[in-house]
C-alpha cells in the first residue's frame, strides 16, 4: 500500500452509498435545528434533503426528516450520532422499516402562452398537480408526491416556461396504526 | 400579595450558580474574572464553601479543572468570562469531550439586549462551544437557572461522561428568581443513557470468552470513568480467565502494570506484545474504548481473525471504525459485573497456555530496549528513574504531548486507576502543567508530577504562577531536546529529514524561570547525577521547573508506520536508517 506521507492511515473506502430517509422526534427548543445541522456538516455527512416543523406544540415536539446518504457504515454512525444528543428523543430509519410513505410539496411557476400553455395544464391534470395562482401569462401548480414524481413533473415543466420552483423536502411517516 | 422577602430559595441568578455549586458537593473551581461574571465573582467572595483557584489563562482553567475531575472521578468546574474568556475554552472543553472528561464551564454573557449586537467581549458562546461539548445551553430568564444548573451536572457525569457549558448573561446573574435544589425533572426527558447490558449479548459474549485459544482483553478510559468498581471487575475478570490484557492510552491503570497478565500499552507505540496479541487473537473483548486509529493502525488488515465483543456506553462507539460481532451497550462496570457472573456460573476456565506461550515469544523481543549512555540521558532512562524514585509512593501524573508521553505510557508503571492524566484524543500540548495544578488541589498532599516536553511545556508556562500563589507543589519534569521531539521523528521518517521549524532555537533558562515564579529549578545533564537531583525534587515542597537535558536525536519506538498492520511494527533494534526508509516507504516516494 504506497500512500503518502502522513500521520493518518489513509484509506479509499470503496462500499457503495446509499440513500435512508432519517425521522428525528426532537425536544422543540432554541439552538435544536443548529445542533442537528452542525452535526452533519461537522462530521461531514450528506443532507439531501430536510424537513422540520413543531408537530405536538403542547409536549413542545418537532419532527425532523432528513434524506442523507452515505455508506451502510455511516449511516448507522449518522444514527447513533442524532441519538445521542440530549433533545433528542427517537431517530427512526424509515428506508429501514420500508413501510413508510414519503411526501414532498412543490410550488411550481411556469410561464407561457398558446400551445405551452395548454400543455402545462394538461399535464398537471395527469400529475393531479392544482393550479393556485393564474395571470394571462403564468401559472403556479401546487403538486405533491413522493421526491421522483415531483422531479419528473419539473422536467417536463421545463421546456414549458418553467420559472422558478419552492419545495418543502420530504416528509415521512410510517405506515399502519403504530407512532414512530 | 405574596411576601418573598424572606423565602430562602428567592436569589440573584449569580447566588444561585454560587449555590447550585454547594448542592452539587463542588469544593473548588478554576477560573479567571471579567466583567461578564463579575456578579459570579461577588458572591464567591461572600462565602468560604468553594475555593476559587485563579488561573493565568482560562485555557488553564478548563484543562486544571479536566486534572482535576481526572484524578478524582468528580466532576471539574471552571468559570469564565464572555467573549475572550469563553473562546480561550475551547480546547479544553474539545479536549474533555474526545477524551470523556465531565466538565462544567459556566462562562458569563453580555446582557440579554446586546446579545447579536456585537458588544464589547461578545461572541456566540453556545454556537462556537456546540460541537466541543456533550451539550450546551444559553440561560435567558432567571428563573430557568436551577434547572439548567442541575441538568447541566447530571449531563456531565453519566452516560458516557463530557463537557457541558452554561452562558449566562449578565443580566440574568443580577435578576431574582427562584431557586430549587436538584430533581429528577430538571433533565431532558429525551436523556436516558443506558446501562445495563443486554442479557443475550452477554451470554453470547461469554459463550465466545469461554471457547477462546487466544483471547485477548483490550480496555480503555471507559473502565475508569465507570468507576472503581469497574475496575475491580476488569481485575477480576483478567484473573477468572487467565487472558492477557492491553490498554489504550486512556486506560492505563485500570490494570495494574505489576500483573502478570499485562501486555503493556497497544498501539501506535505500544509493545510488541501487545499488538502482535490484537494481530492474532481468535477472540477480543474490548471494554470502554472506541477502536481510535491510533490503535487500530490499517484498519483492513486489523485483528483479521477475531471475534470482536465491544462493551461502551455509547452506541455511536460501536461499528464506527471496526465491525464487531458482539456489540454490548451499557455501563463497562455493570456489564462487566454481569459477565463474570454467568462466566463463573457456566464456564470453566479456558486453556491459554499455549497462547500464552507464544506471547513470551513476543514478549523476549524486548520491544522496549533502548542503548542506555554514560554521557548523555536517555529519555527513557529518565522516565524509568523517576517511575523507580517515586514507586510506592502517592503520585500522579500528568503529561504534556509528544514523545514524552509516548515514553510515559511506556516506561510508567500504573497501578491504580486516575493516576495518569494525559490528552489522549485531542492530543494537547500543553495539557500537562495546568492539569498537575488541577490535580495538586484535589490532592494537596500528594506527589504530582507533570512529565512534559521542553516545547509543550511552554504552551501553558504562566500557570507557574497559579502554582505558586496556592503553594501548589507540582514537579514539572521537563525532557528537554530542544526539538518538538514528535514533530521531528516524523519529519525524519516521513519528510526527508527535513526539520521544518521542529528546532527550538531560543530556549529560556528553566532554572531562572522557576525562580522568576518564585518556584524552584533544577537542571540536569549527566546520567549519573539524574538519581540525586530526582529525590531532592521530590522533597522540594514547592513547584519545580525540572530541566533534564536529554538526547536530542532520540525518537520513540516500537512504531506502526503508517498504513501498516500491528504486524508490521518497527522495534527499536531494527530501526536503523536502512530499515526506516523501508517501512516508511510511501513517504520516501514523496522525498
Amino acid at each position: 500500500m504506497n500512500q503518502p506521507a502522513s500521520a493518518y492511515f489513509i484509506e479509499e473506502r470503496h462500499d457503495p452509498n446509499e440513500t435512508h430517509t432519517l425521522s428525528v422526534l426532537v425536544q422543540n427548543e432554541p439552538g435544536v435545528l443548529a445542533r442537528v445541522i452542525g452535526l452533519f456538516s461537522g462530521r461531514g455527512y450528506n443532507i439531501e434533503s430536510l424537513t422540520v416543523s413543531e408537530t405536538e406544540s403542547q409536549k413542545h415536539l418537532s419532527r425532523i426528516t432528513i434524506v442523507t446518504t452515505g455508506t451502510p457504515m455511516v449511516i448507522e454512525q449518522i444514527k447513533h450520532q442524532l441519538d445521542r444528543m440530549i433533545p433528542v428523543y427517537r431517530v427512526v430509519d424509515m428506508t429501514l422499516t420500508k413501510r413508510s410513505i414519503e411526501r414532498e410539496l412543490a410550488m411550481v411557476k411556469v410561464r407561457g402562452q398558446g400551445e405551452h400553455r395548454v400543455e402545462a395544464l394538461r399535464l398537471a391534470d395527469a400529475f393531479r398537480a392544482r393550479v393556485i395562482d393564474a395571470t394571462t401569462e403564468s401559472f403556479v401548480f401546487e403538486i405533491t408526491g413522493n421526491t421522483d414524481k415531483i422531479n419528473q413533473f419539473i422536467d417536463l415543466m421545463r421546456p414549458l416556461g418553467l420559472v422558478e420552483v419552492s419545495r418543502t423536502g420530504v416528509a415521512a411517516i410510517g405506515r399502519g396504526p403504530e407512532g414512530m | 400579595m405574596s411576601d418573598k422577602s424572606h423565602d430562602p430559595n428567592q436569589m440573584t441568578g449569580a447566588a444561585m450558580i454560587v449555590r447550585a455549586l454547594i448542592d452539587h458537593g463542588v469544593t473548588d473551581i478554576f477560573g479567571y474574572p471579567g466583567g461578564a461574571v463579575l456578579p459570579i465573582y461577588d458572591e464567591i467572595f461572600q462565602q468560604s464553601q468553594v475555593q476559587h483557584i485563579l488561573v493565568r489563562h482560562e485555557q488553564g482553567a478548563g484543562h486544571a479543572a479536566e486534572g482535576y475531575a481526572r484524578s478524582t472521578g468528580k466532576p471539574g468546574v471552571a468559570l469564565v468570562t464572555s467573549g475572550p474568556g469563553a473562546t480561550n475554552m475551547v480546547t479544553p472543553l474539545t479536549d474533555a469531550l474526545m477524551d470523556s472528561i465531565p466538565l462544567v464551564c459556566i462562562s458569563g454573557q453580555v446582557p440579554t439586549h446586546l446579545i447579536g449586537n456585537d458588544a464589547f467581549q461578545e461572541c456566540d458562546t453556545v454556537g462556537i462551544t456546540r460541537p466541543c461539548t456533550k451539550h450546551n445551553w444559553l440561560v435567558r430568564d432567571v428563573n430557568d437557572l436551577a434547572k439548567v444548573l442541575h441538568e447541566a451536572f447530571y449531563v456531565a457525569t453519566t452516560g458516557r461522561p463530557g463537557p457541558v457549558l452554561v452562558d449566562v448573561p449578565k443580566d440574568v446573574q443580577f435578576a431574582t428568581g427562584t431557586y430549587h435544589p436538584p430533581r429528577k425533572s430538571d433533565v431532558h426527558r429525551s436523556y436516558a443513557p443506558r446501562v445495563k447490558g443486554d442479557a443475550t449479548q452477554i451470554r453470547k459474549a461469554v459463550s465466545l470468552l469461554a471457547n477462546a485459544k487466544r483471547p485477548v482483553i483490550y480496555s480503555g478510559g471507559g473502565v475508569i470513568n465507570s468507576g472503581p468498581e469497574a475496575t475491580r471487575l476488569l481485575r477480576e475478570l483478567v484473573e477468572v480467565t487467565g487472558f492477557p490484557i492491553t490498554s489504550t492510552l486512556m486506560g492505563l491503570g485500570a490494570y495494574p502494570a505489576s500483573g502478570k497478565s499485562w501486555l503493556g500499552m497497544l498501539g501506535m507505540h505500544g509493545t510488541y506484545e501487545a499488538n502482535m496479541t490484537m494481530h492474532d487473537c481468535d477472540v477480543m473483548l474490548c471494554v470502554g474504548a472506541r477502536f481510535d486509529d491510533r490503535i487500530t493502525g490499517r484498519v483492513d488488515a486489523f485483528s483479521p481473525g477475531s471475534k470482536k465483543i465491544h462493551i461502551d456506553i455509547d452506541p455511536s462507539s460501536i461499528n464506527k471504525n471496526i465491525r464487531v460481532d458482539v456489540p454490548i451497550i451499557g455501563d463497562c462496570g455493570n456489564i462487566l459485573g454481569d459477565i463474570l457472573q454467568v462466566f463463573k456460573a457456566e464456564a470453566k476456565k479456558p486453556d491459554v497456555k499455549a497462547w500464552w506461550q507464544q506471547i513470551a515469544q513476543w514478549r523476549a523481543r524486548n520491544s522496549l530496549y533502548y542503548r542506555k549512555s554514560n554521557d548523555v540521558i536517555l529519555p527513557q532512562h529518565a522516565i524509568q528513574s523517576l517511575f523507580e524514585a517515586t514507586r510506592g509512593r502517592d503520585t500522579y501524573i500528568t503529561t504534556e504531548v509528544g514523545q514524552h508521553q509516548m515514553w510515559a505510557a511506556q516506561f510508567y508503571g500504573f497501578e491504580e486507576p486516575h493516576r495518569w492524566m494525559t490528552s489522549g484524543g485531542l492530543g494537547t500540548m500543553g495539557y500537562g502543567l495546568p492539569a498537575a495544578v488541577g490535580v495538586q488541589v484535589a490532592h494537596p498532599d500528594s506527589l504530582v508530577i507533570d512529565i512534559a516536553g521542553d516545547a509543550s511545556v511552554q504552551m501553558t508556562m504562566q500557570e507557574m504562577s497559579t502554582a505558586v500563589q496556592y503553594e501548589l507543589p507540582i514537579k514539572i519534569f521537563i525532557l528537554n531536546n530542544q526539538y518538538m521531539g514528535m514533530v521531528r521523528q516524523w519529519q525524519q521518517l516521513l519528510h526527508g529529514n527535513r526539520l521544518s521549524h521542529s528546532y527550538s532555537e531560543a530556549m529560556p533558562d528553566f532554572v531562572k524561570l522557576a525562580e522568576a515564579y518564585g518556584g524552584v529549578g533544577f537542571q540536569v545533564h549527566k546520567p549519573g547525577d539524574l538519581d540525586g537531583a530526582i529525590q531532592e525534587m521530590i522533597s522540594v515542597k514547592r513547584p519545580v521547573l525540572f530541566d533534564c537535558r536529554v538526547a536530542s536525536l532520540e525518537n520513540c519506538f516500537p512504531m506502526i508506520p503508517s498504513g501498516k498492520a500491528h504486524n508490521e511494527m518497527l522495534l527499536p533494534e531494527q530501526a536503523n536508517d536502512e530499515a526506516t526508509a523501508k517501512a516508511f516507504a510511501g513517504g520516501k516516494a514523496l522525498v
